[in-house]
């Protein structure tokens, strides 16, 4: 008798979720299995990757990672051009690390400029990314909302403090939500809860469980992804069945072993490509956790695991 | 899994005649079941009878060992589908293919390169397992050499990758005591391989096309008397990699399905010529049920990160690891050393211990019990404010340690500093960097 691969009962589907609009407009979820589960069920698309630029030049940034971009750093609206015409980015998010009140403290109208003078310049869906404080994020993204009310953004993170003016502002104007919790499967299902309270269409969130690198407590959210997409899929909860976006680029680059030259360790190997494997690495486990959304920093790491995807599925 | 109590009911004698200690056949089964007796108690139990309640308690996936001395580990033992559930029991072990068509100073190379992966994290030494040692140039004499040196050369767990069964024999004549792993039984070879592995008491791999045939070579085996089996499904993708290991997890522990109880070997280095890729596909295996992993080449870009991702997925998620509060000495401080504040969370410790030590700089350093949790998700819980840190550095003892009354604080506790001057009058509060990796810089231009 041939043997056939014991099943599990999905009953539930994730909810599939339209970024920005137009003709580079990108649709994520859409799932009816576990990531990469092709021989029980659909991934009708492969999770996407964002690519993330920063609207000040990056201070912290090591210079492999700097160095794709050249000169480009300087200047978020040629930042976000190189990505999408040289790396072909059919997503950038913006980091707002100009806005962080314990550094530059850039004003909210400051921000909002920059933000749209980029989503002028690209035509891809632009996801815009605060510095979680939440004072300072309600200001900046209430603002961010007012000012782009033609393009459809993807705003966040929007969370369980700050959530009712961002999402009330951001929904008047039609934008999608990065519903964020700190990797906690009941506080992401709250959140999702008090945004529908609030009336935020269904189709209108992206979850954020939080996320760190390999060797930085990746497998907190490693553990906490799967367990919301096990919930989603096998027992029907509503409340988690929206796709998983997952802001990596910033954690894998900011490790120490991203940075240790090969000098001073060279059984560490290569640096860049180190840094390199990562990030790529970091990414690959949260995609078979369960991401829908990458946001990573390197062309090569995002080419590495574009690859894996296409082997996988 | 253990059986229940009510499933080792039906294995006893039921005659309720009290031998055991307890009154009843079930009252011992439950006994049995918590793990409150043994089963020798009853002299009623038959040798069949306790060979399948053996079984019966045995992990849905058998725990096979390889190797012997400080390379030696351990594989499959597994009992849930993902980590959360319990926990991964055995990480995967993590295989460098060599040839016996590379020259020997080739060999050479790769062997020394083995031993020098070697790192120190979090407590830890992360290392590779085991040397994959194939046939690839028809001259016995050749691979005979190669298992020779590379038996000599490296501590490493062994596996032989030799479809000539004398040759094979030959080799085992250098190495059984290391207990190499043998690869690999088939359809057509299975009886002179289980052979070998009774002879020489190796664990031993089954290969086939796909797993029906995996299932019936097993059960092959088995009736020739090989237990400890390392199943092969000979993927040829990656898909079909992830997919075959899924299933045979899943017959495994959902169906308690025997013939595939067994953990599993793949070999990433057979499926990609890209190094990057085949890492990045090794990561995803150690999550999804890999046993052993076979690569191409070993480079500390890539392997590092791996076996880092490894520790990571296999740790206890039951178990937050978390380090002794108190006073830690590094760089032998003395009375006018700088003090440092942490949390208690063992990765916290490490990396900050680190980095301390890496500066050179004479300091103490001192943990603070936040339940095992890091300086900001302390912080959060309520573990890490100003008014319990303020106890514990008076407490500490740090004050009749040192002349100066300056303490360091982590970057992301800043927002403790204005209260923790008030707990702590006479202490001047210092925000130190953000992230450890500062550290070293910082405490350069420190003066006390
Ligand atoms: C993994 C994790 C968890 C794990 C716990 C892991 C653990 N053992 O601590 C779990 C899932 C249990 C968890 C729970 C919670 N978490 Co949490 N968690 C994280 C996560 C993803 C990583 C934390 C981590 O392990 N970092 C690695 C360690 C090494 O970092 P570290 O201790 O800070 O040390 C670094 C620096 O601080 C520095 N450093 C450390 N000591 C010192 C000392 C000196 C002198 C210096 C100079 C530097 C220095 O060096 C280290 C390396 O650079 C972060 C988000 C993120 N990406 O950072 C959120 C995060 C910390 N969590 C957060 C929250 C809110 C929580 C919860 C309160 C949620 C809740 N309500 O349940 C709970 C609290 C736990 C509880 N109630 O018991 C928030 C905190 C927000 C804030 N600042 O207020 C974060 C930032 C997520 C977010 N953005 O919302 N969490
Ligand atoms: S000794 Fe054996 S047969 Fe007698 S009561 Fe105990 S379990 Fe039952």
């Amino acid at each position: 008798m041939a043997f056939e691969t014991p099943k599990i009962n999905y009953s539930g589907s994730i909810r599939e979720i339209t970024l920005g609009d137009g003709p580079k407009s990108v649709t994520v979820g859409g799932e009816t299995a576990l990531p990469f589960y092709l021989f029980e069920g659909d991934m009708p698309r492969k999770p996407k990757i964002a690519m993330e630029i920063q609207d000040t030049p990056p201070l912290d940034w090591p210079a492999d990672a700097l160095k794709p971009f050249g000169d480009a750093v300087n200047n978020p609206v040629s930042w976000a051009k190189k990505c999408v015409d040289t790396y072909e980015a059919k997503i950038i998010c913006l980091q707002l690390e100009s806005t962080d009140p314990n550094g530059l403290d850039r004003s909210a109208e400051e921000a909002a400029k920059i933000v749209r003078e980029v989503a002028n310049a690209v035509d891809v869906p632009l996801i815009v990314w605060g510095t979680a404080n939440h004072e300072k994020d309600t200001e900046v993204l209430r603002k961010i909302s007012e000012i782009c009310p033609d393009k459809k953004l993807i705003l966040g993170p929007v969370e369980e403090g700050d959530y009712k003016k961002i999402a009330a502002q951001a929904m008047a104007y039609k934008h999608t939500i990065i519903a964020s919790s700190p990797i906690d499967i009941n506080l992401a299902k709250q959140l999702n809860i008090l945004l529908g309270n609030l009336g935020v269409p269904a189709n209108e969130i992206i979850m954020d469980p939080t996320v760190s690198s390999i060797g930085y407590g990746i497998e907190y959210a490693y553990s906490v992804i799967e367990r919301i997409r096990l919930a989603a899929l096998t027992q029907q909860d509503e409340r988690l069945q929206y796709p998983i976006i997952c802001n990596i680029g910033r954690e894998a680059w900011k490790t120490k072993e991203a940075k240790i030259p090969e000098t001073e360790s060279p059984e560490l190997g290569n640096t860049e490509k180190r840094a390199i494997m990562i990030e790529a690495m970091s990414a690959a486990i949260l995609l078979i956790a369960g991401a829908d959304i990458l946001v990573m920093r390197h062309p090569e790491s995002m080419r590495l695991v574009g690859e894996l995807m296409a082997e996988l599925g | 899994m253990s059986p229940t109590g009510i499933e080792i009911y039906k294995f006893l004698p039921r005659t309720n005649c009290g031998e055991c200690g307890v009154p009843t056949c079930l009252a011992f089964a439950m006994s049995l079941a918590g793990g409150r007796a043994e089963l020798s108690s009853c002299p009623y139990v038959s040798e069949e009878t306790k060979l399948k309640l053996e079984e019966a308690s045995a992990p849905p996936v058998r725990t096979v060992s390889i190797g012997t001395g400080i390379y030696s580990f351990k594989i499959g033992g597994e009992t849930v589908m993902h980590r959360h559930e319990k926990r991964f029991e055995h990480q995967s072990g993590i295989a460098l293919l060599l040839s016996d068509n590379l020259t020997e100073t080739e060999q050479n190379t790769k062997l020394t390169a083995f031993n020098s992966f070697q790192y120190k994290r979090v407590g830890a030494i992360l290392k590779p397992d085991m040397l994959a040692l194939r046939a690839d140039s028809g001259s016995s004499e050749k691979y005979l050499k190669l298992v020779k040196l590379a038996a000599e050369k490296c501590q490493a767990s062994l596996m032989l990758i030799c479809a000539n069964t004398t040759v094979l024999d030959e080799s085992l004549k250098i190495c059984a005591e290391r207990k190499p792993l043998l690869y690999a039984a088939t359809a057509e070879n299975s009886n002179e391989m289980a052979e070998l592995a009774k002879k020489y008491n190796c664990p031993l791999v089954a290969k086939a096309k796909n797993l029906t045939d995996l299932a019936e070579l097993t059960i092959k085996l088995q009736s020739l008397g090989i237990k400890d089996i390392v199943l092969d499904s000979s993927p040829a993708s990656f898909k079909q990699t992830l997919a075959d290991n899924i299933a045979i997890r899943r017959a495994a522990i959902l169906k308690k399905f025997r013939p595939l109880g067994f953990p599993v070997i793949n070999f990433p280095c057979l499926i990609t010529s890209d190094h990057m890729k085949e890492s990045l596909f090794a990561s995803i295996l150690t999550a999804k049920y890999a046993g052993i992993l076979v690569l191409s080449d070993f480079r500390g870009e890539t392997l590092f990160p791996l076996l880092v991702a490894r520790m990571n997925l296999y740790t206890d998620p039951q178990r937050p690891l978390a380090t002794t509060e108190g006073i830690y000495e590094i760089n032998n401080p003395d009375a006018n050393s700088p003090v440092m504040l942490t949390c208690n969370f063992s990765l916290t410790y490490f990396i900050v211990a680190g980095e301390m030590e890496t500066s050179r700089v004479p300091c103490y350093l001192l943990i603070k019990d936040t339940e095992g949790l890091s300086v900001m998700t302390a912080w959060a819980a309520g573990k890490f404010g100003a008014d319990t840190i303020g106890k514990f550095v008076k407490n500490s003892g740090i004050a009749g340690k040192v002349n100066h009354r300056k303490l360091i604080i982590p970057g992301y506790a800043s927002m403790e500093s204005g209260g923790l001057e008030e707990e702590l009058s006479g202490w001047e509060i210092m925000v130190g960097p953000r992230e450890a990796a500062h550290i070293p810089a910082y405490l350069k231009q420190f003066k006390p």
